[in-house]
């Protein structure tokens, strides 16, 4: 929500929940507009949001949310800062609380320690081994700094459910319980026989541990959510947009859809769309994840919360609100770190029946240790049902999982790997075949020049092919000849010969009598010269001898590139090959998988000599050529057949059933609604060393997870046993409550701890 | 055996046998949905089992009365949904359930649990 005010008039602008269609918005527009006091009111379909004018004294924040709320939709003018401002508040206020409660729990833990543990009490003022003085400093720390786990139990009893603070309530107030009685009344356990030493120490010290075993919890559980806090930070909060000749800053919800903007040196780029005048670099490492500023001109499409480095430009916005790749990001984010892994399952399973187990773990335990014939029995009994209470930690098994997953999400999204939820993640770790597809994902899906080879009858025969300087001269001239005559043509490989020719700044000529032949090739003159370019048939056909090159066109076919051949005054004049080029990525990023040991496989459409070339270059050994677009899908079930988990990599907007049908899809270079719908993983950069990144993500975050669930798991099989006493027959082993205490709230720190690690490596 | 140790031992099977009962045999109440319900978070979800229709949305309105930080966000996994819940704030979930069936949530540290039937 913003607001701003002009003496009389102020302006508010606000989230409407529900708006769906252009109809919402002159619904909405003439119900705050008959509000007496509003003067405009203006609802954005693209943001969602509604701007008000009003006069603040007749009009309230209520009127426009009833004016809202009585044509069927909801005003949202404090909710969402209220929320992130309550959310704040209210973590740090009980953060304050707990570090006070640690502090009260641990010193007056301390003071009673010091009076009533065996080898301290000798030297600790009398007062403080008075009974009655322990139980003094024992109240507030069981009944104020301890009220959370009773608060948080006593209703959960009501709804017959347990959780953590349960165990603990039960647990400390057994304790406090015992050592309550034993102190106002020391005669009734003395009548029994029972030696009435109060053990206030272990109560205090086991809630101020655990409590601030929750603070160091708390705390590290904050960075597992700071990946999506520092994309929605991402966001700009204005833009500068062109009204007439003049530059207005406008609040960022405010821009519309064709608003054209400028953006100057340094300053962030608010909202996505295309450059419309300008060119400058620009860093979209936050983004993206590549490190490298990416040059863009007039054309070129810009992304919202990417830094403008060096130039000045203006473009036209083209996604605003929740349309933007921003948006969609943190969208995508956030539906991931709310989904649940397979691998989980276990773990919840175990969870729902934990506490009431280790409840009635605890009767067992005061059960055999009663009847055992150790030693004082009931005070055993008492101490190891308390340790089996505490040392239960279901929180570690509840948080091994989704901690990870957030981490690696977050950190995914940061390096521009976008994982659609924690099942495409953890499958990912499985994959060991990646099939990509050829056209436009290992290559540039764009035909360039690749080879330009004079004849040698167009070579000074004084200069010899070995001199540089004059053989780029005659390249550059059969280039500007070629080009010259493309300029008219529309083909996809005269373009890549006009772009060359551009690249090379030369100039082209004037062509006349310019003429397509269908299936050859082109035709025209330049000045009296008449010039064919075209295909082996189209230079058969006028019977212009080919015999000088005809090595070199073979070489050039048997590299998969289209050889186009130039004619200059019924001579041959050069070979000026095409081809659409490999990525620069490419090699590295196919090498990379199969270092992993994943077999890397190609799919396309071309012909086989085609495929097979670009395959060679790249190091692919098995190649699937002359696939028709919807085959693909069938022949990534093929390799499934086989047994093998595969991933498919593709631009995920033609790849489609191909990336639903395997194991993982993986939506390469995109950020575009459609790739992300039909991906497990999109990848925002065109880098293909990003899909090494991504499976490498997988791995070390199911690591993590694994690893969690291995210590909670363990954690608990081993130490509720020991805490029960079983290794007091063999070995004499008994656990302190004290230190079980210890050991639990360092269990959910672990846990927490190892999952934050995972920001730590390098993708 | 001694008469304590007696009582002892029954009284450790009666406090096993009323955990069981108490905390897993208690009977689900399933509350029918048709567009919009609250449920308070205290002590668990209540109520903690609603039925929704299916293909229709629904909003569930969670407002969080218990200060446990077990119970500060909700996790609806099926429908990839973890909310932050602030105290006695009503927080609205819409969900759109596509085929029938028992999809549970919980609390962030998977302790308390609740559960959606889409009819």
């Amino acid at each position: 929500m913003e607001q701003s005010n002009n003496s009389t008039i102020s302006k508010i602008t606000f989230p409407i929940k529900g708006i769906h269609c252009a109809s919402c918005i002159r619904v909405l527009e003439r119900s705050l507009k008959k509000v007496d006091g509003v003067s405009e009111a203006v609802v954005n379909l693209a943001t969602g949001k509604a701007s008000v004018l009003f006069d603040p004294e007749k009009v309230k924040n209520q009127d426009l949310e009833s004016a809202v709320s009585n044509v069927g939709y909801k005003a949202l003018i404090n909710e969402q800062t209220k929320s992130e401002d309550d959310q704040k508040k209210e973590r740090e206020k009980e953060l304050k609380d707990l570090r006070n409660k640690v502090a009260l729990s641990l010193f007056s833990g301390s003071l009673i320690l010091w009076g009533s543990f065996p080898a301290l009490m000798e030297t600790a003022p009398l007062v403080l081994r008075n009974s009655l003085i322990q139980l003094f400093l024992a109240i507030p720390v069981q009944f104020w700094a301890g009220f959370e786990f009773y608060r948080a139990t006593i209703p959960a009893l009501k709804h017959r459910t347990a959780n953590m603070d349960t165990l603990v309530a039960i647990g400390t107030t057994v304790a406090f319980g015992y050592s309550a009685t034993v102190t106002i009344f020391p005669g009734i356990l003395q009548n029994i026989g029972i030696e009435p030493s109060p053990y206030f120490d272990v109560s205090t010290i086991i809630i101020g541990l655990i409590l601030l075993g929750r603070y160091f919890e708390a705390k590290a559980k904050a960075g597992t959510s700071e990946a999506i806090k520092k994309l929605i930070g991402l966001q700009a909060k204005t833009a500068r947009v062109m009204q007439h000749t003049k530059e207005v800053d406008v609040p960022i919800e405010q821009v519309v859809i064709g608003n054209i903007i400028r953006v100057r040196p340094g300053e962030k780029i608010p909202v996505d769309g295309v450059i419309i005048e300008g060119e400058s670099s620009i860093d979209e490492s936050m983004i993206t994840g590549e490190s490298i500023p990416t040059d863009k001109a007039k054309g070129d499409t810009v992304i919202g919360a990417t830094i403008n480095k060096t130039g000045t430009f203006t473009y036209k916005a083209t996604k605003v609100g929740s349309d933007t790749m921003l948006a969609q990001i943190i969208k995508l984010v956030e539906a991931a770190q709310g989904s649940k892994a397979p691998i989980q399952r276990l773990a919840d399973l175990i969870s729902s029946y934990f506490v009431p187990i280790v409840i009635m773990l605890a009767f067992v335990t005061f059960g055999v240790w009663y009847i055992f014939p150790a030693q004082p029995a009931f005070l055993f009994a008492l101490l190891n049902t308390i340790a089996v209470l505490i040392i239960a930690c279901p929180c570690a098994m509840g948080l091994a999982t989704p901690t990870a997953i957030m981490v690696g999400t977050g950190k995914g999204a940061q390096q521009g790997i976008l994982i659609k939820d924690a099942e495409s993640l953890e499958i990912a770790n499985k994959i060991n075949t990646i099939i990509f597809d050829k056209t436009g994902t290992l290559t540039k899906g764009k035909p360039e020049v690749t080879d330009v080879i004079p004849s040698p009858s167009v070579i000074p025969a004084k200069a010899g092919i070995h001199n540089q300087k004059i053989l780029k001269q005659v390249q550059d001239d059969i280039l500007k000849l070629a080009a010259s005559i493309e300029k008219g043509s529309e083909h996809s490989l005269a373009e890549a010969i006009v772009k060359k020719a551009e690249d090379e700044k030369l100039v082209l000529d004037k062509v006349e009598g310019f003429q397509a032949i269908a299936g050859h090739g082109v035709e025209g003159f330049v000045g009296k010269n008449q010039i064919f370019l075209g295909n082996r048939r189209l230079i058969e056909k006028e019977k212009i001898a080919l015999a000088s090159l005809e090595r070199e066109i073979s070489k050039l076919e048997n590299e998969g590139k289209t050889v186009m051949i130039l004619a200059a005054n019924r001579k041959l004049a050069g070979l000026i090959a095409v081809a659409d080029t490999v990525k620069d990525s490419a090699k590295d990023g196919v090498s990379k998988l199969q270092k992993r040991g994943i077999e890397v496989v190609m799919i396309t459409g071309d012909n086989q000599k085609t495929a097979s070339a670009i395959a060679q270059k790249l190091g692919i050994k098995r190649v699937l050529s002359e696939v028709l677009p919807d085959q693909k899908e069938a022949e990534v079930r093929k390799i499934q057949a086989e047994g093998k988990k595969v991933a498919m990599v593709g631009d995920g907007i033609n790849d489609a059933p191909a990336l639903a049908a395997a194991d993982v899809g993986i939506a390469m270079g995109s950020g575009t609604d459609v790739a992300i719908e039909a991906a497990d993983i999109t990848l925002i950069n065109k880098d293909l060393t990003s899909v090494a990144s991504a499976i490498e993500l997988s791995k070390k975050t199911m690591r993590t997870i694994k690893l969690n669930l291995f210590w909670a798991f363990g954690y608990n099989v081993l130490l509720i046993p020991v805490a029960m006493g079983v290794l007091y027959p063999f070995l004499g082993i008994l656990l302190n409550p004290i230190f079980a205490s210890v050991a639990m709230a360092a269990s959910s720190i672990s846990v927490v701890s190892n999952s934050l690690l995972l920001k730590r490596y390098k993708i | 055996m001694e008469i304590d140790k007696i009582f002892v031992a029954f009284f450790s099977l009666a406090g096993m046998g009323f955990t069981y009962w108490f905390f897993l045999m208690k009977k689900e109440d399933v509350v029918s949905v048709t567009d919009s319900t609250d449920i308070t978070v205290e002590g668990g979800y209540i109520p903690s089992v609603i039925s929704i229709p299916k293909r229709k949305t629904t909003k569930i309105n969670f407002t969080r009365r218990d200060p446990s930080s077990c119970l500060e966000e909700v996790v609806l996994s099926d429908f990839k949904i973890r909310k932050f819940l602030p105290m006695n704030q009503k927080v609205t979930i819409e969900v759109t359930p596509q085929k029938t069936g028992e999809f549970p949530f919980s609390c962030g540290m998977n302790m308390f649990h609740g559960k959606i039937i889409v009819r």
